[in-house]
């Protein structure tokens, strides 16, 4: 799995994006994206913002969970009081299971493993929810604490190494 | 004393080629090793602040306000601007800390007019003031304008207004502070302002209590945009009410 978090400001400014992979199974924490997926995910992410403002007044929660997606990309999101919205976006790794399994296996069954891991992850089932729920409940601690620095204007971008470092230790923990 | 400086910089430079893209500013710690981000949110939740510290900043920032007004309304708009960010920090720092029976901080948004003035009059006020506003009211003739009224606002405790200044009411600092909350929220208003109870410019809201009971009694006109109420009557359909 690899993540893509987002952090947009009121006016659909880019506040802060951070990029990393899984730490369950044995993962390294590191992204496997593609390069040319990076923008790709920016567009996505972008994308799916109307869908944050159509349910927002529907639901008085932070948490909107799971909103969107786009082939294999899965957007949650999390609106904080303010109107900052969070968005995770989470892409199975399809080419880095192929490319691994397709040195030993064949390739029918190399394509086999890969649809499986594609279909296997699901966004709204409990356990992918409530983790997202907690990873999102951490950046949004660190988030409220970015804003009570009196030199922190609204819709500014945050640059805080501090605040990257706890993003990353709220995914290594619960994604 | 040299050397410690250059050696935070080059742990600065590392952060930069592993942070792609983003620059890092040259990070400085304080020097008891804790940023804002060790602290605990609610640690300064019941700390009280001394009148006599806050009396003297507020002067400060009224007299910074008017050196370069041109009038009244120009002050008032200033000190308006100055409550502003306070608002939209506010909203989201007493959301956070509301309290909940389960251990999780609580992850619920006013999405209501009612809520949200609930919010502003209870929580919010409490918070500044440590008490509850005294009173909450819709405007009979305009049903977007909404109206808080306080019959001792501390903010005006401690400053005599001048005879030739009786428009000028210093709780415009609070009106902005609540614009930031309507703002932030998503509740756009068409301007938050404070004015005197006995004044002309605001029609008596309830005449119970009247101006001779309470001479500082200062009402906060909010005023919501249309599209607020737009909003707020397609929701109340929505949910069969």
């Amino acid at each position: 799995m690899s993540f893509y978090l987002a952090i947009i400001g009121t006016k659909d400014n880019p506040l802060f994006e951070h990029e990393f992979g899984t730490s369950k199974q044995g993962g390294d924490g590191v992204a496997r994206f593609r390069e040319e997926q990076r923008h790709m995910n920016q567009f996505i992410v972008h994308s799916s913002l109307d869908i944050v403002e159509e349910v927002q007044w529907g639901t008085g929660s932070m948490y909107l969970k799971h909103i969107d997606r786009y082939t294999n990309h899965y957007i949650s999101a999390f609106l904080t009081a303010g109107n900052i919205k969070f968005l995770l976006l989470s892409c199975p790794d399809t080419h880095s299971t192929s490319s691994s399994s397709a040195r030993g296996a064949s390739s029918a069954s190399s394509a086999r493993s890969s649809a499986y891991t594609s279909t296997a992850f699901n966004p709204t089932s409990p356990a992918i929810e409530e983790a997202t729920k907690n990873f999102f409940l951490e950046v949004y601690d660190a988030w409220v604490k970015t804003i009570m620095n009196p030199f922190y204007q609204v819709n500014m971008p945050v640059r805080s190494p501090v605040f990257k470092g706890r993003v990353a230790g709220a995914a290594k923990k619960y994604l | 004393m040299t050397q410690a400086p250059s050696k935070s910089n080059s742990q600065n430079l590392s952060q930069q080629h592993n942070a792609r893209g983003t620059v890092a500013p040259n990070l400085r710690y304080p020097s008891n090793k804790k940023t804002i981000y060790d602290r605990n949110l609610n640690r300064s939740k019941n700390a009280e602040l001394s009148r006599a510290a806050f009396a003297y900043l507020f002067v400060e920032m009224i007299s910074y306000a008017q050196k370069r007004v041109k009038g009244i309304a120009d002050l008032e708009a200033r000190l308006n601007t100055q409550g502003y960010p306070l608002g939209l920090k506010l909203l989201d720092l007493l959301l956070s800390r509301t309290p909940t029976s389960s251990a999780q901080p609580p992850t619920t948004r006013p999405t209501k007019i009612l809520p949200l003035l609930q919010f502003i009059t209870t929580t919010l006020w409490r918070h500044l003031f440590n008490r509850p506003a005294d009173a909450l009211e819709r405007s009979a003739e305009n049903a977007s304008e909404y109206m808080i009224s306080d019959n001792e606002p501390l903010v005006n405790q401690y400053i005599s207004v001048p005879k030739e200044m009786s428009q000028l009411n210093p709780m415009a600092l609070v009106a902005g502070i609540v614009e930031g909350v309507c703002d932030g929220a998503g509740f756009t208003t068409r301007g938050v302002s404070a004015h005197w109870a006995n004044g002309t410019s605001v029609p008596e809201a309830s005449g119970t209590t009247g101006p001779g009971m309470w001479p500082g009694k200062t009402i906060i006109l909010i005023r919501f945009a249309p599209e607020v109420l737009e909003r707020e009557e397609i929701l109340s359909r929505g949910s069969g009410t």
